[in-house]
C-alpha cells in the first residue's frame, strides 16, 4: 500500500535547505582567506575603531593605505567612546586639506561616521551581556545593510565582532562579500585577544595580522606585520 | 658663590613625571609617595616630582622642597601631558600601551608599573617584552624603589618606531590591487 506522506517531505525539504547551507558554508569557508582579484579600481572600506590604543593603531594603518583605492571609507567607533570618531574626522580633514580637493562638503562623499551600540562594557555581568550583545547584532546588521563594504578592516576589541559576525553572515547568504582583515593590538605579545581567538578560530578573518614575532609562531596562519607604533 | 650655587641647582632640575593615564591605580601614586621610594629618586639626583594620579582616590603628599627634599606636586587630568613629558627627565608610567609607545617615541628613560589588581592583566606582556629588548624597566608597586635604586639609564636602547606599511602592503596584495 502506498500512501503519502507530508512528514516525509518536510523532513526531505529540511534535509535539502541543511545541505544547501553546509555546502553554502563550506564554499565560503574555502574561498575565505583566498585572496582576490578585485576587478574595480575602488572598494567600500569600513574601519572599526577600537578606543584608546586600537584607534591609535588603527589610524597608523588608515595613514598609510591609498586612499583613493580604499574609498568610501566608513569609521565606526562604540557609543561609549567619544575620541576615536574625532581622531578619525581630523584624519579625513587633514587629508583633504593636502589634497587641496574642495571644501569640507567633500568629506561627506569620501567618508563616513557612525557610532555604534556596545556589545559589552568592562565589568558588565555576563547575563545582560547576552541581552546588550543581541542588541549590539541588530544595530551591526543595520549598519551593514547601510553601508555593504567590500572590505572591513579592524583591531579589536569587543565592538568588531558583532560587525564580523553579520559579515560572515551576508558572505554565506551571498548579500556581500567582504573581506575582513584583523591586526591583533600591540599589546598581545603571547596571547590573543578573545576577539583576536574568535575571529582566529572561527575563520572569520580573511587575513589574520600580528604584532609580534613569537606571536606568529603559535598561530601558523597569523601575518607577522612588526610594530604598528 | 650663592647665587652661582643656586642658578647650578635650577639647571640642574630633573624631574620625574608619574602618568597613571584615564585610569584609577592608586598602588602607584601610594608606592612613590612612600619615603623609600622619594629617597632612591632623591639618591639618584632627581629634584622635582610631579605625579598625574587620574581617576585615583589616594592624595600624596606635596612637598615644596625644604631641607634639600624633592618638591612633589599633583594633579588629575590635564590636556597637556605631553609637554609634562617632555620636560621631564624621567617618566614612571602605568602600562597602558598609549602612555608606553609616547614616552619611548620621546627618546626618554622610562620605568613602566604594571598594575596587578587588574583582573585580565595582559598589560603586563607588552611592558615585560619591552623590557626584555631593553626600551624601559618594567616594575611593580612593590618593586619600583628597588628599580630605581639599581637601573642603568645607559644599558636602555632607542625604540624604532613601525608604522602600517606592511599591513597596507598585505591588504593591497590579498585583494589583488597592483604593487605601487
Amino acid at each position: 500500500m502506498e500512501g503519502f506522506y507530508p512528514q516525509d517531505s518536510v523532513t526531505n525539504l529540511i534535509g535539502f535547505v541543511v545541505l544547501i547551507v553546509v555546502i553554502r558554508l563550506a564554499y565560503v569557508l574555502y574561498w575565505s582567506g583566498r585572496p582576490l582579484r578585485t576587478l574595480s579600481q575602488r572598494v567600500s572600506t569600513l574601519i572599526v575603531l577600537g578606543s584608546g590604543g586600537h584607534t591609535a593603531e588603527m589610524l597608523s594603518i588608515v595613514n598609510v593605505l591609498e586612499k583613493d583605492r580604499f574609498v568610501p571609507r566608513f569609521y565606526i567607533a562604540a557609543g561609549t567612546d567619544n575620541m576615536s570618531l574625532q581622531k578619525a574626522r581630523v584624519l579625513e580633514e587633514s587629508l583633504i586639506q593636502k589634497e587641496e580637493i574642495g571644501n569640507k562638503k567633500d568629506i561627506e562623499k569620501i567618508a563616513c561616521f557612525e557610532q555604534i551600540y556596545r556589545s559589552r562594557e568592562v565589568g558588565q555581568s555576563y547575563l545582560t551581556s547576552i541581552y546588550t550583545t543581541l542588541v549590539a547584532i541588530l544595530h551591526a546588521l543595520w549598519l551593514m545593510l547601510k553601508f555593504r563594504p567590500e572590505v572591513i578592516i579592524c583591531n579589536g576589541p569587543g565592538t568588531c565582532i558583532p560587525i564580523c559576525l553579520v559579515a560572515f553572515i551576508f558572505k554565506v547568504i551571498g548579500i556581500r562579500w567582504s573581506s575582513i582583515f584583523y591586526i591583533e593590538s600591540i599589546a598581545r605579545v603571547k596571547r590573543l585577544s578573545l576577539s583576536g581567538l574568535l575571529l582566529y578560530k572561527l575563520h572569520l578573518a580573511d587575513q589574520f595580522y600580528v604584532q609580534w614575532p613569537q606571536l606568529q609562531r603559535k598561530y601558523q596562519r597569523a601575518h607577522y606585520v612588526g610594530c604598528l607604533m | 658663590m650663592m647665587t652661582i650655587g643656586a642658578v647650578d641647582r635650577e639647571k640642574e632640575k630633573k624631574a620625574v613625571f608619574v602618568t597613571v593615564g584615564t585610569t584609577c591605580f592608586d598602588a602607584l601614586v601610594k608606592s612613590v609617595d612612600s619615603r623609600h621610594v622619594r629617597n632612591e629618586l632623591k639618591k639618584r639626583g632627581y629634584t622635582n616630582l610631579l605625579i598625574q594620579m587620574g581617576r585615583g582616590s589616594y592624595i600624596p603628599r606635596k612637598s615644596c622642597g625644604e631641607d634639600e627634599s624633592l618638591v612633589v606636586d599633583y594633579f588629575t587630568f590635564s590636556p597637556s601631558i605631553a609637554d609634562y613629558m617632555r620636560s621631564a627627565s624621567l617618566i614612571i608610567s602605568h602600562a597602558g600601551s598609549g602612555s608606553i609607545f609616547e614616552t619611548l617615541r620621546l627618546r626618554k628613560p622610562l620605568i613602566v608599573v604594571v598594575n596587578e589588581d587588574l583582573m585580565d592583566n595582559h598589560q603586563s606582556e607588552l611592558a615585560e617584552e619591552l623590557a626584555d629588548r631593553k626600551h624601559l624597566f618594567c616594575a611593580s608597586p612593590q618593586t619600583l624603589g628597588q628599580t630605581i635604586q639599581t637601573m642603568d639609564l645607559d644599558s636602555l636602547l632607542p625604540f624604532q618606531s613601525g608604522d602600517g606599511l606592511p599591513v597596507a602592503k598585505l591588504i593591497n596584495k590579498f585583494l589583488g590591487f597592483p604593487a605601487e
